[in-house]
């Protein structure tokens, strides 16, 4: 273990902290507006309130109901103010400036009125400061402060007791009824009424900031109380995403780690760890403790939002589940013995080092992970090229967006999203196909239900009824419940109709496209056998809807479409990419805002993996293996000479380690056990392999098959960069010491090394992540101007970033597209092999929810598992009814690779024929369901096809149970010598 | 991997090159194949194709001479 490290002190590049001063109201754009306030002038843009304007002078008028995340409300009468030539004082919060406006904040008038109405607020108040949860951390303390309040006046008569919201009982001891019990029924919050101001925050940022209009103010004046509809939070429509409490002035929506621990008393901003919308957010510290994760106002993804999980998931972290030092085995039927780190590594070295010797250089490969670090994969990949001599490398963008890859970069160019997430605030109609942003993307879904509420138009393509689709106080929206596999005919009959209508935009297609792919694919999408109506029997949308919803997107204005792994994890998923593009392309919907084609990505770096280089046909910037100049300046840059072919994708592997030409595996972490489809061939390759190595936080299914299994790092516990759906590169800074006394990066450097020091090669000598992204920038063209002192001044930047874009580039293809002119290509529907019979006649589709997260490995270890404590079947009641089945009863279901038992869960939400689940939970190991079958391009699975069979059951299956004890058996650990 | 597998891996992406227009569909199974098949699989297709390369899409055959 290496010595304990001050987080901070030995890092040059700070704690990334700019200023958070609450200007009480949001920011504007306007014309400019000079007025005068205390005597000083300034010029802020129209439309911006008098509170903001003195704030941005330093003059911080007192508030309670205002914060910036939020509209003005003017409720609290604390911020008033007097203007000159303008009688009373109007609150400052909702008085918009004017020019040659005169405003004092700090007269007598006001300080009496000020004083007044705190006095109200307190004396319905406990003064219990000192030991109040949010003592040194409350807006209603500071403004007591603010204002002066020395006195209360309003005290009980002797006669009768005053009326309160905070004492339990009178002084006869009688009941208060306008008491209420804390409500702690939200695992990561609390509720207590008693020290609520009804300022009216935690319903509004649950309104404006979240969208799910779960609070509201019930009751009139002194009776007025935030109600969640519910008996409690837990059992309302509550998401846990923590807005409320973060807009909360008082401890009335409070932290229970707060409540634990205390107030913090340092912060570092770094980023989620979670999906790939990337969250800023401070680690609120005490030491080395961490205390609470709190949404960063200036994350350019978030800004200042968060979700369940980003927000209150990150127990897993101090798990005692974590495995802390290294453990090696020679067979996977053994107990793990716990081993120094030298031994770990010098036993994985000779063994990988033997493999080669023996069955050659090519048998043995890594896994990237995109939960880790940009420098980390960086380094995964190059141990593999330049140390194995080899490209056998992917990661688990293989089995999620490995098609974005493909069909963005054959249409437009490059493997990326066009836009960032501000970009749908000026959307006017937006495509949602196959994903679901409230659960995978939660806190770009509020975003986009934000605008959904100003009143854009939402087309949703998928198998099941999303809740996108009930988006409170959203106006048009259009639901295309196409049958599963069938996403290539939808897309191109809503391009059918465009084309045939003569709604494309024609000046952008002759101006920015290819017009002989245009023609071609002009030609090919405009017979009939596209039309909505030659399609609705295969595709289950009917015509008339379809017509609509392309109508909308060709004429509605801004279009964008957003799309997740619905698209892409079919046999046709690149083609469907390539669908997309030529929809967007189509109608000039590309290369400005509100536009785009945008994929979601589900992990926290995906997008950062897949640059990094971690396919084994492209290097480091999507650079084909084969191009001898990419190639040759790595060579000089490493030192060695490279493999000029690609290696094998992760099926490949497992299918060349069944026939025992591949040995061995080092696996950071990925769970492909778990998250893989066709957990039995899974299981048999790395069953075939000789030395598996798993790098990971914890024992998960995967390192039930491995020999080698190396400790990792949380991301609280390094310094990089992850890089999300919108190519913004942010950083990751390390807020305490690695538990496991290396940091991810170091522990494939130490790998590396052990493994040079058996083959003879020059030693890696990184002694900071800083160094890493050095080298990224040296040899990958979009990341030539990124490094650290750039990160921490713009505080995130978006590839491409180099000399003609030195501060990132927010929008792609904007006077052109990265290949020139972007090209149409014909997009033949092709139904997948995967047919529904007699034996199997449901179609399975799998997905995730909120609270969960991938394979779970992080999110079961924590409270959000109150949530979803298994994987459930969804089945509509028809087809329920049709086999005896009701709501929670067991069910086994079977595919042609395997069977599991779950319970059911019966809902219209699925369309008859129709099943899904989760695969959140080994327990159930839905991917034993998933086939081989996989996209043509690039071997994505098909895991949103599967044809199935559902019948009542008793319980897990024999499979399940057997899987169990061996499990269990394979994370034994042999007690110490 | 098992030759049903690869026959359907190569059929699939011949599949798509023969919707494409143009009259060098050969030609895109021939480059997506060198572009993303490690020599290994591309060994099992010709060794496959020596034994007369049954279930093998025309295109994939006329692609193999290519690869």
């Amino acid at each position: 273990m290496k010595d304990f490290i001050i987080p901070g002190q030995n890092d040059a590049w700070g704690n990334g902290i700019q200023d958070e001063t609450d200007r009480g109201t949001p920011a504007h754009t306007g014309a400019p507006v000079t007025l005068t306030i205390d005597g000083m002038e300034i010029t802020v843009p129209a439309g911006t309130s008098v509170m903001r304007a003195a704030s941005e002078l330093g003059i911080q008028v007192p508030k309670l109901c205002a914060t910036d995340s939020l509209e003005a409300f003017g409720s609290c009468r604390l911020c008033a103010v007097e203007i000159e030539g303008r009688r009373g004082t109007p609150a400052s919060c909702t008085t918009p400036v004017h020019a040659g406006m005169t405003v004092h904040t700090q007269t007598p008038k006001l300080r009496k009125l000020r004083k007044g109405v705190m006095e109200l607020y307190i004396s319905d108040h406990p003064l219990d400061c000192l030991t109040c949860a949010a003592n040194n951390d409350c807006e209603l303390q500071d403004m007591a402060g603010a204002v002066g309040l020395r006195d209360v006046r309003y005290k009980a008569p002797e006669s009768a007791p005053l009326a309160n919201h905070f004492e339990a009982r009178d002084t006869s001891g009688a009941a208060n009824p306008e008491w209420l019990p804390k409500d702690d029924s939200n695992p990561y919050f609390t509720y207590d009424a008693s020290k609520c101001i009804v300022c009216n925050r935690c319903v509004r940022a649950c309104e404006e900031v979240q969208g799910t209009f779960a609070l509201t103010i019930e009751g009139r004046g002194f009776d007025s109380r935030v109600a969640v509809g519910a008996e409690n939070f837990m059992a309302s429509d509550c998401v846990s995403c923590g807005a409320c409490v973060q807009a909360c002035p008082t401890a009335t929506l409070q932290e229970k780690s707060v409540i634990e621990l205390g107030t913090p008393d340092r912060s570092v901003v770094t980023t989620c760890a979670y999906c790939g919308v990337g969250c800023s957010f401070k680690a609120e510290m005490q030491g080395d403790q961490l205390v609470r994760m709190v949404p960063y106002k200036h994350g350019k993804a978030n800004r200042g939002h968060s979700c369940v999980k980003g927000r209150f998931a990150y127990g897993y972290a101090s798990h005692s589940d974590r495995i802390l030092n290294p453990m090696i085995r020679d067979s996977v039927d053994q107990p793990w013995k716990e081993v120094s780190w030298e031994e770990a590594l010098d036993f994985a070295a000779k063994k990988l080092v033997g493999l080669q010797a023996k069955y050659g250089q090519k048998s043995i490969g890594v896994i990237t992970s995109s939960r880790c670090t940009n420098e980390e994969t960086y380094l995964v990949q190059k141990l593999t090229r330049a140390v194995f001599g080899n490209n056998n490398t992917d990661t688990c963008a293989r089995v999620c967006h490995s098609p974005t890859g493909y069909g963005l970069g054959q249409t437009f160019g490059t493997s990326a999203g066009t836009q960032d997430f501000d970009s749908v605030e000026k959307s006017d109609v937006i495509i949602v196909i196959g994903a679901n942003p409230t659960d995978g993307h939660p806190v770009f879904a509020s975003r986009l239900r934000k605008r959904l509420r100003q009143g854009a138009k939402l087309i949703v393509v998928d198998p099941r009824r999303i809740d996108l689709l009930h988006t409170p106080h959203m106006g048009e929206g259009h639901h295309l419940p196409l049958k599963p596999g069938t996403n290539v005919a939808v897309v191109s009959a809503l391009s059918h109709v465009i084309v045939t209508e003569g709604l494309m935009d024609e000046a952008f297609i002759k101006a920015r496209c290819d017009l002989d792919a245009w023609e071609d694919y002009k030609a090919f999408i405009s017979e009939d056998r596209h039309a909505p109506e030659a399609t609705e029997a295969l595709t289950g949308v009917p015509a008339a809807t379809l017509r609509d919803a392309a109508r909308a997107f060709a004429t509605g204005g801004n279009g964008a479409i957003y799309y997740g792994l619905g698209v892409t994890e079919h046999s046709q998923g690149s083609t469907t990419v390539m669908a997309i593009a030529n929809l967007a392309m189509m109608t000039g919907n590309i290369g400005r805002e509100g536009v785009g084609v945008n994929p979601l990505r589900g992990q926290n770096n995906v997008q950062g993996s897949c640059d990094m280089g971690s396919f084994p046909h492209e290097f480091p910037g999507y650079r084909h293996v084969h191009g001898d100049e990419v190639r040759q300046m790595f060579e000089q840059v490493w030192g060695v000479s490279l493999d000029a072919e690609p290696g094998l994708r992760i099926p490949n592997m497992l299918d060349a380690a069944v026939d025992g030409t591949f040995k061995g595996l080092y696996c950071q972490g990925e769970d492909i056990l778990q998250s893989d489809p066709d957990t039995k061939h899974v299981a048999a390759g790395l069953a075939a392999m000789d030395c598996v190595i798993v790098h990971d936080l914890f024992l998960n299914e995967t390192a039930n098959y491995a020999h080698v299994f190396l400790p990792g790092s949380t991301f609280l516990e390094k310094d990089g960069t992850f890089t999300n759906a919108e190519r913004r590169i942010n950083r990751v800074r390390k807020v305490m010491a690695p538990k496991n006394g290396y940091a991810d990066w170091e522990v494939t450097q130490m790998l590396a090394n052990a493994v040079l020091k058996e083959t003879g090669g020059a030693r890696w000598t990184y002694t900071h992540p800083a160094e890493i992204m050095d080298e990224i920038a040296d040899t990958t063209p979009s990341f030539a101007g990124v490094d650290y002192a750039l990160l921490e001044a713009e505080g995130s930047v978006q590839w491409p970033c180099n000399e003609e874009h030195p501060i990132g580039t927010p929008l792609m293809h904007v006077d052109g597209f990265m290949r020139g002119k972007g090209r149409f290509i014909v997009t033949e529907y092709i139904p997948t092999d995967e047919k529904t019979g007699p034996r199997f006649p449901l179609l399975l589709t799998t997905g995730r929810i909120l609270s969960q997260y991938n394979v779970g490995a992080q999110t079961r270890r924590t409270e959000n598992s109150l949530w979803h404590d298994q994987d459930l079947l969804e089945i509509h009641p028809h087809d329920a009814e049709n086999r005896g089945l009701k709501d929670g009863d067991w069910v086994r279901l079977a595919s042609r690779s395997g069977e599991t038992s779950l319970r059911a869960k019966v809902t219209d939400r699925v369309s008859p024929g129709v099943v899904y689940t989760t695969f959140h939970h080994p327990d159930t190991q839905a991917n034993v369901i998933t086939t081989e079958y996989s996209d043509w391009a690039t071997n994505c699975p098909e895991y949103k096809v599967t044809a199935v069979q559902v019948a009542a059951s008793n319980g897990p299956s024999d499979w399940q149970q057997t899987y169990s004890a061996q499990a269990e058996k394979s994370r034994r650990i042999a007690a110490a010598e | 991997m098992t030759n049903d597998k690869m026959i359907l891996m190569a059929n699939q992406i011949a599949a798509f090159f023969n919707t494409q227009p143009g009259a060098d569909q050969s030609k895109g199974v021939a480059q997506h194949i060198k572009d993303f098949w490690e020599p290994r699989m591309i060994a099992q297709l010709r060794a496959y194709l020596a034994e007369g390369g049954q279930g093998l899409d025309p295109l994939v055959i006329e692609a193999a001479t290519q690869v």
